[in-house]
């Protein structure tokens, strides 16, 4: 029958050994060709369309690469779907966005900022999903199938 | 002779376990809280969102998954300020600082929800606190570890419950760090987020619920020490071997590598077994036991987080955890389902249990008898079972809609699925109301039990 003691090492070895191979397999899966974060496509309008993702918390009620709050839509492939001039209208209006009842707070950004975020969805929106696009978006897809 | 023995099973050991009580008060405190802001979601999903300007839902939802986190760590905090003392047989090295923690804990909660309010985050799921609060978090966090382990330095005994219970605590302060680390991109952003979240629920907080676990059997149930605390290893060991690698299910389609696929696959597949093991444990040492405490209520507490966390945390985990399934469920209202019962389950339940069984030992009053404390236990059950189900039914009929149909060439948009789901809310809203009337029992059991007291201290 299994000791205290051997119970013990079972504990610490595995602990050990899986967080070596985890750490190892984040280095592998971020490193050179296996990388598909899509960084070399990031600038300076994009890191501050993320900051002003992050600072109005958009992600307690939307979605992106499918994470988020479920309260309102998916925005990963957003640009697809609605294009630049939806979205600057839906940032930049004075009062709260609700096209189907369902409201938006009104964020009334400049356009500048608008721009800022239409450029970080542009960047977003190329990233490779492992096929998760295609089933988060399928509207887009055929969309852009269509042009 | 007879006198102390009862004393023992009746009274608390040492003076400054009491600290215990403010602990737990102020997490009850914040759970009603919590459910507050649930409530407000509910409606506003139900189609009743009269507060939009005030508490719109991107508010209500940081608070309520942060208000979440806080009383939880406070139910920890509590939990290891009565376990402590009793497992290293020594009084706490400062009952003063352990105050200063509290208070200072709970100003950082109040601070960073109110600050939702505003406009004041940093939207970043569960990790919404703000980067000038992270730094006094972790200065609270610091100061609670220097007291839990000088004190259990000094004591006279160090035993598997209160180190697997320590390290659990210390590796949870630990892995706060990597989400403090600023990023540029969204995915690395998102990914290292997850060596929090994650390794968080499904890591080291196991090691806290299994600490607090055996702590309780070997009080509950009377059997021996050294059975409990191997079976403990055992477990804990399974948890890490499984939860770890088992990180890789987040990360399957956020942009980074196919081989996570694999790895989170196989991985989280064996989660499930880690509950398992842990819901056998329980159920088999109280088979065991021959020792009949006479804290039902608290026993009731502890085993149905075992079982109840094996259902939300591992079975329900499971059921999409696959990545040809959470290809199709990720991002959806599943994740609630999931969440809301393995949150219950896992960490909740403990700490009611921990409660249930402290309680009556800082106060003097047995109250464990009543028909309150098994209603609140039964009736906030069901109520969180029958909200978990009206979560899976909107999530898969949202995952049909959404992503299935369109397949068939049959398309609606977000809002069109959003109202055909509405009336799960409704029901969700009912199940909500009775899981609440089972936690304002729990409440005012906590209440009429009255203050801590010297009195009760062990003769």
């Amino acid at each position: 029958m299994l000791s205290k003691k051997q119970a013990r090492n079972f504990f610490l070895g595995g602990t050990f050994v899986t967080f070596l191979v985890f750490i190892g397999l984040t280095i592998y899966s971020l490193a050179g060709a296996n990388d598909q974060t899509n960084k070399e496509k990031m600038t300076a309008a994009v890191v501050r369309g993320k900051e002003l993702w992050e600072t109005n918390n958009c992600m307690g009620c939307h979605t992106l690469l499918g994470e988020g709050a479920y309260y309102a839509p998916e925005l990963t492939k957003v640009l697809d779907r609605r294009g630049a001039g939806y979205i600057k209208a839906a940032l930049m209006s004075p009062v709260p966005w609700q096209p189907s009842g369902r409201k938006m707070v009104a964020y009334n950004m400049s356009e500048a900022e608008a721009n800022d975020m239409v450029a970080f969805f542009e960047w977003i929106g190329k990233i490779d999903l492992n096929g998760f696009d295609r089933i988060v978006s399928p509207l887009a897809k055929r969309r852009a199938a269509n042009k | 002779m007879v006198l102390d023995l009862v004393s023992k099973i009746y009274n608390m050991k040492y003076k400054s376990q009491k600290v215990a009580y403010w602990f737990f008060a102020l997490s009850l405190l914040l759970l009603v809280l919590q459910i507050v802001y649930g409530f407000i979601m509910g409606f506003a999903r139900a189609g009743f969102d009269p507060l939009h300007e005030f508490i719109p839902f991107n508010t209500a939802r940081a608070v309520h998954t942060n208000l979440l986190i806080v009383w939880l760590l406070s139910g920890f905090m509590g939990a290891a300020y009565y376990i402590i003392p009793e497992e290293a047989q020594r009084e706490l090295v400062s009952v003063k600082l352990a105050y200063v923690q509290l208070v200072s804990l709970a100003l950082v909660g109040v601070v960073a929800v109110i600050g939702f309010h505003f406009n004041i985050w940093e939207g970043r799921k569960f990790l919404e606190i703000p980067r000038q609060l992270d730094y006094l978090v972790v200065v609270n966090v610091l100061l609670f570890l220097y007291l839990i382990l000088a004190t259990l330095i000094k004591g006279k005994r160090r035993t598997t419950t209160s180190l697997v219970l320590t390290m659990g605590l210390i590796f949870t302060a630990l892995l706060y760090l990597p989400g403090m680390i600023p990023f540029d991109s969204q995915v690395l952003d998102s990914f290292f987020r997850w060596w929090v979240v994650h390794l968080w629920v499904e890591g080291v907080w196991e090691l806290i619920m299994g600490g607090i676990l055996s702590f309780l059997l070997i009080k509950l149930t009377g059997v021996d020490r050294e059975v409990i605390e191997k079976w403990l290893y055992v477990i804990v060991g399974l948890t890490f071997l499984s939860g770890v690698l088992g990180t890789g299910h987040h990360y399957y389609y956020i942009g980074v590598n196919k081989i996570w696929l694999i790895v989170g696959g196989i991985f989280s597949a064996l989660e499930p077994l880690a509950f398992l093991a842990m819901a056998l444990f329980a159920v088999n040492m109280y088979r065991k036991g021959e020792k009949k405490h006479p804290n039902k209520l608290a026993l009731y507490w502890t085993l149905g987080a075992a079982i109840v966390s094996f259902v939300g945390a591992g079975l329900l985990g499971f059921a999409h955890t696959l990545p040809q399934t959470n290809l199709y469920t990720h991002g959806t209202l599943v994740t609630a389902m999931h969440a809301h019962l393995a949150f219950w389950g896992a960490y909740a339940m403990i700490i009611f249990a921990m409660i249930s069984y402290s309680l009556p030992k800082m106060t003097g009053r047995k109250l464990y008898d009543g028909a309150r404390g098994r209603m609140a236990f039964w009736v906030s059950n069901i109520g969180m079972i029958g909200m978990t189900v009206a979560f899976g039914v909107a999530g898969v009929a949202q995952v049909y809609l959404e992503r299935i149909l369109p397949e068939k060439g049959l398309e609606m948009s977000f809002m069109q699925i959003q109202i055909e789901i509405q009336v799960h809310f409704v029901v969700l809203l009912l199940c909500a109301t009775m899981f609440t009337v089972g936690i304002i029992a729990f409440v005012i059991d906590f209440i009429k039990h009255g203050q801590p007291t010297d009195e009760a201290l062990e003769k």
